[in-house]
């Protein structure tokens, strides 16, 4: 079991090896110089040079990328351009909110996905079922933007259910929470649903629940005990390959809401070529994917002790 | 003596039996036309004609109103069908043939190719997709050029893993042996012996990638990477923040979130439809375990 988790941890290097070399591409190599992006319209060949050589940028691309390189292996993003703020501390300081939104979101959300696809799968071919598909398929169709502008100009501006915008820590931030997170379980239910209403459907159709029927279980034993213990392994899967990207929150969601998040903290960056604050969430954001894959693959393992062997 | 049908025939024969699925092939196929024409100018639409005055509501002479410089919005609202069709077609044209030819050489040779090819998609998968979409929008500079290479380069991955999947399936297969041994080469075996039989799956996973490059428009207008100067659905949905608030102006985001709705819904039945017909797993489920 060690020497599988060993084995999985080392394969993960290349990977993350390979998105600081995207990251840097694209930042570095594309991305070019924000400088003349950074000094204004009016600055002169020394300011430029000057900031050009405060941000290292006047080096050769290779001492660039082992800086970049020893930046991650530290944990040291150094300083954001636009608010010269430590990067390390506006991402300790941006994750509570975001997790505040997504947590919650993420898991009231994918209850209810499995919820819907259990019932789906109890009354698969009749009206319901059907009237889940057409409701699923139309919801994936329409923007996430369109949900976000209707939802919080009709629900919040207009009706004066949900406050607007704002974040607040602890429970007095809870109202400001909500209406985010519905639109949140809205806009990720149309897809979770139909990918939880195939596995079942898969599932219904096994030898396995032939028998269980054929024994005399009742339906809903069959359902719950036997069809919805095996169609979790796909659903958690699914689940925890979903988990990592949750840190960043929503991007959109916490922009139109003004949740300090990394989300709205990316969106920022964007919009002021931040490249280092970009680069750093990027990074943190695969590395934590990587990490939660390798979590996943043990858990597997653990579960099944076939894995261990490929 | 008659000549017993394929098994793609017998797939596309019972996609025209799904009305739905018909219907859905009937709008996606207007909304191109609509794209061409204006592509060609044989449609030529007077998108920065003034007509009225600034926020006129929607009228029978102005059936979604007018913009905040008096403009017709449903004129504009078409425009926006050749910007957005234009989008998934380019995406699709650039992601498709990345994700067929490093898919396949990974699946067909496997070994050191194929463990370079898994390296490059793993890293890209594990970076955020929105992240990397929206960094690789802004340095490539705003504009719609930028929006098709940055979707473009994003978007293969899924195409990849799916092409490398089937061709490790089908290499082992008794025909690709066959090949072999008449002395097709490699390339022959991809392209004219195996690829064909992967089609099907690379039409749905392309309709699906060209539906979500739609819908990444319009977050890519948002943030403020997107289409410059031209009325896509994705600018006259950002739009909505401002107009909504305080002048209640909905038409632009009604007309933009309706045209886009029905084409992505349209693209999401279709592909649907497509995959219930063309799957093997419906009818072969029960032999395989």
């Amino acid at each position: 079991m060690l020497s599988y988790i060993i084995r999985r941890i080392i394969q993960a290097i290349p990977t993350l090896f390979g998105v600081t070399l995207v990251t840097f591409i694209v930042f570095n190599v594309v991305g070019g110089d924000p400088v003349y992006q950074m000094v204004g319209k009016g600055a002169g060949q020394k300011e430029i040079d000057a900031l050009r050589r405060e941000l290292g940028l006047d080096r050769p691309l290779y001492q660039q990328y082992f800086f970049y390189l020893k930046q991650i292996t530290t944990f040291d993003f150094g300083r954001s351009y636009a608010t010269k703020q430590k990067i390390s501390q506006m991402i300790k300081e941006g994750m509570g909110p975001s997790l505040s939104l997504a947590v919650p979101a993420f898991f009231f959300g994918s209850i209810l996905g499995i919820i819907i696809s259990l019932l789906v799968a109890l009354y698969r071919g009749k009206l319901f079922d059907r009237l889940t598909v057409v409701l699923s398929v139309a919801g994936m169709s329409v923007s996430v933007l369109a949900y976000i502008i209707a939802g919080q100009y009709y629900l919040a501006y207009m009706s004066g259910l949900f406050p607007i915008s704002g974040w607040e820590p602890g429970l007095r931030g809870v109202p400001f929470l909500v209406l985010p997170g519905l639109i949140w379980v809205i806009v990720s239910l149309g897809s979770d649903v139909r990918f939880f209403r195939t596995v079942m459907l898969d599932e219904i159709n096994q030898d396995y629940v032939r028998t269980a029927y054929a024994k005399g279980l009742g339906k809903y034993r069959v359902l719950f005990r036997h069809v919805l213990k095996n169609a979790m392994i796909p659903i958690i899967t699914r689940l925890v390959i979903a988990i990592p990207f949750l840190y960043t929150g929503s991007l959109l969601l916490e922009n139109f809401f003004s949740i300090p998040g990394l989300g709205s903290m990316s969106i920022n960056a964007i919009n002021s070529s931040d490249f280092p604050v970009i680069k750093a969430i990027t990074f943190i954001g695969a590395l934590l994917y990587v990490g939660g894959n390798i979590v996943t693959d043990i858990c597997y393992a653990l579960a099944d002790p076939r894995v261990r062997l490929k | 003596m008659r000549k017993s049908k394929s098994l793609t025939q017998k797939a596309l024969t019972e996609l025209g039996r799904d009305k739905l699925a018909m219907i859905s092939f009937a709008i996606i196929a207007a909304y191109i036309l609509i794209a061409l024409l204006i592509q060609t100018n044989l449609l030529n639409l007077p998108i920065h004609d003034t007509v009225g005055e600034s926020y006129e509501k929607p009228s029978w002479a102005h059936i979604l109103g007018t913009d905040i410089f008096g403009r017709d919005v449903f004129i504009r609202v078409i425009y926006g069908v050749k910007i957005s069709m234009s989008i998934g077609f380019i995406t699709t044209l650039i992601a498709v043939p990345i994700g067929i030819v490093l898919g396949a050489l990974a699946g067909f040779f496997g070994g050191r190719i194929d463990d370079f090819i898994v390296w490059i998609y793993s890293t890209f998968s594990s970076i955020p997709y929105l992240l990397l979409l929206l960094a690789l929008a802004l340095v490539l500079g705003k504009g719609i050029f930028s929006v098709y290479i940055a979707l473009g380069v994003t978007s293969w991955v899924g195409i990849c893993r799916v092409v490398r999947g089937e061709f490790i399936k089908y290499r082992e297969r008794d025909y690709v042996t066959a090949a072999h041994a008449l002395g097709a080469g490699p390339l022959r075996i991809i392209f004219r012996h195996i690829l064909p039989n992967v089609l099907p799956l690379i039409f749905i996973n392309a309709s699906l990638l060209f539906v979500s490059a739609i819908k990444a428009e319009v977050i890519l207008s948002y943030i403020g990477v997107g289409v410059q100067g031209k009325p896509s659905w994705g600018n006259m949905i950002s739009d909505a923040k401002l107009e909504l608030v305080g002048r209640g102006v909905y038409w632009q985001f009604l007309g933009a979130t309706c045209a886009m709705f029905i084409i992505v819904l349209a693209f999401n039945i279709f592909s649907d439809a497509l995959r219930d017909s063309f799957d093997p797993r419906i009818s072969n489920k029960t032999k395989e375990r």
